[in-house]
């Protein structure tokens, strides 16, 4: 039954990576503009090249 | 027909300045020219992101001069080395996704940039580049060329690298790691049956979780403990005092239980409501980043202005002005120090002092002010006082602005905590007392108990969830709080103040229109030479309401205050004003303002206009009355004095002819007569007043840009509903006071467990998350329906 010793210990281990994963994201800054970024990942990577003139409105 | 608009702006086209480019339409050359820049450099995507989401460019190149300065350059400069350099830009055109994209792709457009980052809350762009290739001026220059002018003033100049605080999503983070694990490391003894698997790992489990709560009470619940001893060094019984309370004997007494063996400890429910509490703080802590609610004349002021030195022009930092120095001031400039106009005309719009939009006209030798903009060709004008001197200024000098944020101020909970605390100590020793002749350790765990199961944690957490959720509801229907404890504030008003130009008037320019015999153009001119003289707002705007004339020298000049003018230019006998003064017999409406006019004795028509003041003002104001005291202060004189008192209800408070110190002493002298004043303004005169008052709310016609220092900012659009929001804040007091009164029932539920000896840590397991969830369910649903029923 002492295997119950080494699993919380590792469980709390794993806890405490994912406790400092989120400081360290905090502490980039990741977290203080949270509007940005989710308009960003929408952009193609590429220029368009081909000049297809949109319709005049 | 239909009315086309600019594919890049979006603005209407006047059809004989259309130009068409590329099969698109244009309104004028500034945006064309932005699309060619864009489609040359292939990035025409930026039109098909957004409908025209441009901006019109108006660039003076001159303009940004002063960035060929190294000393005013490196202010700007966040970051420099080997060449690298990085700068923040503020941008208030950033709006929508095409903004993002084409900022974001800069270096397409300039081979310097090498990164270029939006904040999009903020408005604000970083960019990295590099500093041989492209100057910063280059940049700017772009960035003006391309609609996306970057608002450079005075702020930057002073501006030290703020840090940003993230301490209490640090303390979160921790605080909700160990209640997580600590809840699943105490589930196996709420089942406590005698089993002996439990007890073999008891003391396993036990000192586990008295050495993971160790982080959450040391290093999360600091903030409290220290708020304590503030309060209790400054003599206030704050809520923290029992909060740090019942967290510390929580703790000791859990730590007792362990160490001797009796039972695992309420270190769950410390954890969790140290967790809890901080996500209050957090809800509470909405900020509006791309609103500064601290401005002062800095921000509005440029950092460096053009000097003339012997004929040469010269960019100089506004602080290194000096007496006597000339400056050139250019068109949509303006002007940082007062002095004496040295060319022969300049018409001055005072817009962010008074609110005023008509510009005003002074002539060689006329004394300007600082704060007015040039519009028009450049001007020189002759230095009379430094920056820090000048009339407007000055005003920041004064005692208000130096004080820190109202410390005196008692929250409501604050005011809860004075009767809660003594009287939660009282019942804490009386039981003890009580007990101690029974059993002396019952006695013991009675008194702990006590205080912690009445840890106000639900008392603590009502106002920032209320204050919290109103302060969203504010927000997205436009009125930018500074912090949530304005609303309690503004809860208790019983006087509001309103500046009238700019507040009760729009800032856009009113219409005025002619009724009667057409006026021949010497009749114009005539009309606008007598008017020149007189500076009644009427007359001043019927001024420019006659824009080509000129103007000829005036005989015999008559004003009668308050009823009209009159004049005689070249023969021409002119007469002014009301109709009682023309001696008229006319049925006047009540609600429109007209001045009428009469030539060499002959009736020609009247002048029309439209009132310039904003819509819903009379029954905003009306409604108002009924529970405040309403003021105008007006820095103007008493001109519209009839009229405005025709319009609004009666009892209101008129005082005309007030300075900026006037205002903010008129103000103080209220709060000695012990009125609580809401202070409505939006110029930079106000805000001494602003500044004064308990709640200083300014209004702006563009959020973005201009607002003097103040608790709130409120879009001029809204301006009708400030009686709602007076009335919903009012509410969000009631609900708190409601929701006390519950969570004083939760605690006098577990204090009876307490008393009787009978709180385990499973019943405070129970108790405490759900009284929290309760009372935050509780004051959201009130909130909500709140802010639905006021249609906000």
């Amino acid at each position: 039954m002492s295997v119950i010793y080494i699993l919380i210990s590792i469980s709390i281990v794993v806890a405490a990576c994912f406790l400092i994963a989120f400081i360290r994201a905090v502490k980039s800054g990741q977290f203080d503009d949270d509007y940005t970024p989710s308009v960003r990942m929408l952009f193609e990577d590429e220029l368009v090249k081909t000049k297809n003139k949109p319709k005049q409105k | 027909m239909e009315v086309q608009n600019c594919y890049h702006c979006g603005g209407p086209i006047v059809k004989k300045e259309e130009i068409v480019f590329d099969e698109l339409s244009f309104c004028c050359t500034g945006c064309q020219t932005v699309y060619e820049i864009f489609s040359a450099n292939d990035l025409t995507s930026y039109y098909e992101m957004g409908d025209a989401p441009g901006a019109r460019v108006s660039v003076d190149v001159n303009r940004y001069n002063f960035l060929d300065q190294p000393h005013l350059v490196e202010k700007l400069i966040s970051f420099d080395e080997g060449g690298t350099q990085i700068t923040n830009l503020y941008i208030p055109h950033i709006h929508c996704s095409s903004c993002i994209w084409i900022l974001e792709n800069l270096n397409k457009l300039l081979p310097g940039v090498q990164r270029s980052q939006v904040n999009f809350h903020e408005k604000k762009v970083r960019i990295v580049f590099i500093s041989e290739t492209s100057s910063l001026k280059d940049i700017v220059l772009l960035l003006a060329k391309i609609g996306y002018e970057p608002y450079l003033s005075l702020e930057d100049y002073d501006q030290v690298q703020q840090k940003i605080d993230r301490s209490l999503i640090y303390r979160i983070g921790v605080a909700f790691f160990c209640f997580g694990n600590v809840m699943l490391l105490s589930f196996p003894e709420y089942f406590e049956v005698d089993e002996f698997w439990i007890q073999q790992y008891k003391g396993f489990f036990r000192w586990l979780i008295f050495g993971i709560s160790l982080p959450a009470f040391l290093y999360s619940g600091w903030g409290y403990y220290e708020a304590a001893w503030k309060s209790i060094k400054a003599g206030i019984l704050s809520i923290e005092i029992p909060i740090a309370l019942g967290i510390i004997v929580m703790f000791l007494r859990s730590s007792y239980d362990i160490i001797f063996d009796h039972s695992q400890g309420f270190f769950d429910s410390m954890c969790s409501l140290i967790f809890f509490m901080l996500l209050g703080k957090l809800f509470q802590q909405k900020t509006y980043n791309f609103l500064s609610f601290e401005r002062d004349y800095k921000s509005y002021f440029p950092m460096a202005v053009t000097k003339l030195v012997q004929g040469a022009e010269q960019a100089v930092a506004i602080y290194d002005i000096k007496i006597g120095d000339r400056l050139l001031i250019r068109n949509q400039e303006l002007i940082p120090v007062d002095g004496i106009l040295m060319s022969p005309q300049a018409s001055i719009d005072y817009a962010f002092v008074s609110g005023e939009a008509e510009p005003i006209v002074k002539t060689s030798g006329d004394k300007i002010f600082a704060g007015g903009k040039q519009l028009g060709s450049g001007v020189e004008m002759e230095v009379l006082h430094e920056v820090s001197q000048s009339y407007l200024t000055s005003l920041w000098s004064h005692a208000v602005f130096q004080k820190e944020e109202d410390l005196a101020y008692r929250t409501l909970t604050d005011k809860i905590s004075h009767y809660f605390t003594p009287g939660l100590l009282a019942l804490a020793v009386l039981s003890f007392i009580g007990w101690f002749f029974v059993d002396v350790t019952t006695a013991f765990n009675v008194f702990t108990a006590i205080l912690i199961v009445a840890c106000p944690c639900a008392l603590a957490l009502t106002a920032p969830f209320t204050l919290g959720n109103v302060l969203r509801y504010f927000g997205s229907s436009k009125l930018y709080l500074k912090d949530a404890q304005v609303i309690e504030k503004m809860a208790q008003i019983d006087t509001v103040v309103f500046d009238k130009t700019g507040t009760l008037t729009t800032n856009s320019k009113a219409e005025i229109y002619y009724e009667g015999a057409v006026l021949e153009v010497a009749f114009k001119e005539a009309v606008k030479s007598v008017v020149r003289n007189s500076n009644h707002p009427l007359n001043r705007r019927l001024y420019s309401f006659f824009e080509q004339e000129k103007t000829t020298a005036v005989a015999h000049f008559e004003e009668v205050t308050g009823k009209g003018i009159s004049g005689e230019v070249n023969g021409l006998h002119i007469a002014l004003g009301s109709a009682s003064f023309l001696q008229l017999e006319t049925d006047q409406m009540l609600s429109e303002t007209v001045v009428h006019l009469a030539i060499n004795g002959v009736y020609q028509g009247k002048f029309v206009f439209d009132n310039p003041y904003r819509a819903g003002m009379e029954t905003l104001l009306s409604r108002l009355h009924s529970h405040c005291e309403l003021v105008v202060l007006s820095g103007d004189n008493a001109g519209e004095e009839a009229f405005l008192k025709r319009i609004l209800p009666e009892g209101t408070t008129l005082v005309f002819n007030q300075k900026p110190d006037q205002k903010l002493n008129y103000i103080k002298n209220l709060q000695q007569e012990g009125k609580y004043v809401m202070m409505v303004g939006d110029g930079l005169n106000d805000a001494g007043a602003l500044a004064q008052s308990n709640v200083g709310i300014s209004i702006s016609e563009n959020v973005n840009v201009f607002s003097p220092a103040c608790d709130g900012i409120l879009d001029a659009q809204q301006f009708q509903l400030l009686d709602t929001y007076l009335k919903l804040s009012k509410k969000a007091v009631k609900t708190i006071k409601w929701s006390f009164g519950l969570s004083l029932l939760y605690n006098a539920v577990g204090l009876t467990f307490a008393v009787c000896g009978l709180l385990s840590p499973l019943v405070a397991a129970i108790i405490m998350p759900l009284s929290t969830i309760t009372i935050v369910s509780f004051v959201s649903l009130q909130t909500a329906i709140g802010a639905k029923r006021a249609k906000i």
